[in-house]
């Protein structure tokens, strides 16, 4: 007896839709079991995991926060992934929109420089972005080599940049050496939204990129060249289309708002430059892609609940002891159920007997 | 487990049925495309399957082989009610089939294309031991070690047969088997059908091609918008009443092209050599013609002599160096996109239909969007109208009688002719000034097949000019002004319609030169 994958003769969209809610649930008993294994309660576990954050304000403005990057990044990326363009390096290209700027931030500090100085960030850290996740973009049309390695090596390139930058040239000389830029000035900080909250602008802008990448998928001629690349590459060239271009096209997009995500991160929440600005919102983001379907409304749905174990995870580690690292275990099992689940939508899984007949030549 | 006796041949004196389908259903969403379908198919029969595009021909055949899982109804095999799960089953109950598209890979060897197509674990040297002696025994020569890019389509398709035939089924069921194949292939085919039938297997047999229906085939079951209307013996009856009952009217004959008075050339093409885009693939070796409009150039040969490749270069998917190659309505262009060639007016129908000329899971507006963002007024401001693109769907739809299950559905979903007739149509429609068409009516039904060539002379009489690249010889014969053959990459001087017989061209594309055949044969005279 033997389980075998056979593909299934039609699409099923109940599947299709239903899949990422089967991936959520077998993540939900994987780390049941990993709990018990910790010796936690995995009821009281996944409560505070996943109940507890909802119940009050605070939490939820938090939720927000951290949904803000993922979404922002996974929206680039999923217009990468639907061009069949692989840009795995999000993560670097966040840190490079930080650092870039960050540098009109620590170059003005101090000076009178108006309301300007911000939204200059802004756009800095959008084209650092873009022209970081243009390295990998031209080498694989130039040269083919594979833009999986090339993004993913050059975040740790990226990150020993910043580690570099905060450490020598714009440390701030009353921090007591700590690797970090002084304070950002008040233009060159991104608003709250509510007085005394931590919701700022950063989420509305990622509401504007989410309704900008609907339009964009659904109402243009671009988005639809994107969407033929990928599902048809040779009827995309019959059609006219350039499957370079769009390469460069996606990653550079999605390095800008990688770029965007990591200047609005330092100059929102954090409010300085300093290693360890993201707890790997870049990769998480991948997660948020796929389980949001590539789909502009889904990644804002993912956003917020890939968020949601981050905050989650704070609290259990506050509250049950429980190591901050689980949130990553939990990500990484939630992306690997996510992309099994989708095997089920073009093939079923199946329970073949062998007693199969001997079976002699024709005739 | 103990060796099963061999089950192929039955009892010569049955006559019980083999396989049975009872009120057989398969519904999509609203559209029901099998309708209580009653088909009987005895041992030592070719049992023919007839319909138009859509009648549901090929959904019934994969509901047999449990691809398609049927709505309602019973399958029964030798008598005893089945359910499938799936080919993987029937294939074990002794039911096999040869798809109208091949599923090979191209760099792989025959043996091993056939390992990957058998459920067995049986190693590699034994298949390929069984392969040898089952393609000797039945004449359809097959070296197993050779490449599959290195075959022809006729050779391609042998593999797919010999297949099947090494799993030893009771029940064969080809899906229009020779749409690709060269006549001579053909009647080898039929050699090899006619003694599986004496071997007492039975055969089901679907093709739009009547005569040879009438030739082979003993019994013949016709459908009709997913009914079936009739059971009949086809030695019996006409192509035309056959055609009759499968239309439910009298088709329409093509009406001979009128003296159509030609114009300036719009088609050029000088001196066009090109080395391949591909590993495998045809170079293109100093191609020259001129194609005027209100003309209709036609293009034989057999398939893989560069007719793929002369098509890549005409319509911009590969760009040429210099631009003077290629010059269409007097314009250099050889270098320039496809977009910029259709702005110029120019329409390209490639032969693939699924995965080259469509996005087989997009909607047929999106496909239609596919070809006509260039030239039709369907972007404004890199905004998609997506009114216009469903207009073209639906004048599409109803000039070339496109039959679909819903508006506008997923083109794979489409059957095989009704996604051809909206490919040729979406560029037809479109009035281009200079159409390039390979293998229009591939898969298409007799009537549509008509509606399109039609179309394709009015075209030339409104001053189009039209290049139609085509294996079926009658076809270029009905249509074209003058016919060219492709050989190896060389493309022969036209030949005018008249001095085009079937003799001639045939030489030609078996690679004989015509001048200097002839050339002797002047001296002695
Ligand atoms: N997966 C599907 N979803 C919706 N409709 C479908 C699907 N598959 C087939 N159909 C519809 O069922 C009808 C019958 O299709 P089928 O492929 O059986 O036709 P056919 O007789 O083989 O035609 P052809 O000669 O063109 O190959 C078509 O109108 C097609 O649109
Ligand atoms: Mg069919």
């Amino acid at each position: 007896m033997q389980l075998v994958l056979e593909k299934r003769a039609e699409r099923s969209r109940t599947i299709a839709l239903v899949s990422p809610l089967i991936a959520i649930g077998l993540t939900l008993i994987t780390m049941s079991i990993l709990f018990a294994v910790l010796g936690k309660n995995p009821i009281m576990a996944l409560g505070v995991y996943f109940i507890a954050p909802l119940t009050d304000g605070y939490s939820l403005q938090e939720i927000a926060v951290k949904a803000t990057p993922l979404v922002m990044i996974a929206i680039g990326l999923s217009l990468c992934y639907l061009a069949n363009a692989w840009n795995i390096g999000a993560e670097g290209q966040f840190l490079m929109g930080a650092v870039a700027g960050s540098w009109i931030a620590v170059n003005t500090q101090g000076t009178d420089a108006g309301h300007w100085v911000l939204p200059a960030m802004l756009v800095a850290g959008a084209v650092a972005g873009a022209l970081y996740a243009l390295i990998p973009a031209l080498c694989r049309v130039k040269f083919g080599a594979s833009e999986i390695l090339t993004s993913l090596m050059l975040v740790y390139v990226a990150d020993l940049v910043l580690d570099y930058l905060v450490r020598g040239p714009w440390r701030d000389p009353a921090g007591f050496n700590f690797p970090t830029t002084a304070e950002f000035d008040p233009v060159a900080t991104v608003p709250v939204l509510i007085e005394g909250g931590r919701l700022h602008l950063g989420s509305i802008i990622a509401l504007v990129v989410v309704a900008g990448a609907f339009v964009l998928l659904d109402r243009t001629i671009k988005g639809f060249e994107i969407r033929v690349v990928g599902v048809a590459p040779r009827a995309a060239r019959f059609g006219g289309f350039n499957a370079n271009q769009l390469v460069l096209l996606t990653f550079a997009v999605s390095g800008a708002l990688a770029g965007l995500a990591g200047i609005i991160e330092v100059a929102g929440p954090i409010g300085h430059l300093q290693p360890g600005i993201s707890p790997g919102y870049g990769f998480t983001a991948i997660i948020v892609a796929f389980l949001g379907r590539l789909n502009p409304v889904g990644i804002l749905i993912a956003g917020l609940f890939l968020a949601l174990t981050f905050i989650g995870g704070e609290q259990a580690q506050i509250t049950m002891k429980i190591p901050l690292d689980v949130t990553k275990v939990f990500q990484g099992i939630l992306l690997f159920y996510v992309l099994a689940c989708d095997s089920l939508i073009l093939y079923r899984f199946k329970l073949v007997f062998t007693s199969r007949q001997v079976q002699s030549g024709a005739g | 487990m103990t060796p099963m006796p061999d089950p192929a041949p039955a009892d010569p004196n049955t006559t019980h049925p083999l396989l049975q389908t009872i009120g057989l259903t398969k519904r999509y969403g609203d559209f029901l495309a099998n309708d209580k379908i009653d088909l009987e198919v005895v041992p030592r029969e070719i049992h023919a399957l007839l319909g138009e595009n859509g009648a549901g021909k090929s959904t019934l055949v994969k509901t047999i082989y449990g691809l398609v899982q049927p709505s309602a109804g019973e399958l029964r095999w030798q008598g005893a009610p089945i359910r499938l799960s799936g080919p993987a089953e029937a294939r074990s109950l002794g039911i096999g089939m040869v798809f109208q598209h091949f599923s090979l890979f191209d760099n792989l060897t025959v043996a091993e294309n056939v390992a990957l197509g058998l459920d067995g674990k049986e190693p590699l040297k034994a298949i390929t031991a069984r392969l040898a002696d089952v393609a000797r025994d039945y004449g359809l020569p097959l070296d197993p070690k050779r490449e599959v890019w290195q075959l022809s389509v006729g050779e391609r398709q042998r593999i797919e047969i010999v297949r099947a035939l090494m799993q030893n089924p009771k029940f064969l069921i080809l899906d229009e088997p020779t749409a690709v194949l060269t006549p001579q292939e053909a009647d080898q085919l039929f050699v090899v059908l006619e003694r599986l039938k004496a071997e007492g297997r039975a055969i089901l047999y679907i093709s739009h091609k009547l005569d040879e229906v009438k030739r082979l085939c003993d019994t013949a079951t016709i459908l009709r918008g997913g009914k079936k209307v009739a059971t009949c013996n086809p030695k019996r009856e006409t192509a035309a009443s056959l055609a009759r009952m499968m239309v439910g009217t009298e088709i329409k004959e093509v009406m001979p092209p009128a003296e159509r008075r030609t114009t300036v050339p719009r088609l050029v093409v000088n001196d066009l050599t090109l080395a391949p885009a591909e590993l495998h693939g045809v170079r293109l070796q100093n191609i020259s013609f001129e194609l005027k409009g209100g003309e209709i150039l036609g293009i034989a040969g057999v398939a893989g002599n560069g007719q793929d490749e002369l098509f890549a270069a005409l319509s911009g998917e590969r760009l040429v160096k210099e631009p003077g190659t290629i010059i269409l309505d007097g314009l250099a262009c050889g270098n320039r996109s496809i977009t910029e060639r259709r702005k110029m007016g120019a329409a390209f129908v490639p032969e693939e239909r699924l995965g080259h000329g469509t996005a087989p899971r997009m909607r047929l507006s999106e496909n239609a969007l596919l070809t006509g963002h260039a030239a039709s007024a369907m972007v404004r401001h890199g905004f998609i109208d997506a009114a216009a693109t469903l207009r073209t769907v639906d004048l599409t739809t109803e000039t070339f009688d496109v039959r679909k299950a819903k508006r506008d559905p997923e083109a794979a979903s489409l059957s095989g002719g009704n996604l051809q007739k909206f490919v040729v149509g979406r560029e037809i429609l479109r009035k281009p000034a200079v159409l390039v068409v390979n293998q229009p009516t591939w898969g298409v039904d007799a009537g549509a097949a008509a509606i399109i060539r039609q179309a394709l002379i009015d075209l030339a009489s409104a001053g189009a000019a039209v290049l139609v690249t085509s294996q079926d010889l009658d076809e270029l014969v009905e249509i074209s002004d003058r016919i060219a053959v492709m050989f190896h990459g060389h493309l022969s001087e036209p030949l005018p319609r008249a001095e085009a017989t079937r003799e001639r061209l045939g030489l030609l594309m078996g690679g004989a030169n015509l001048d200097r055949k002839e050339a002797p044969h002047a001296a002695g005279a």
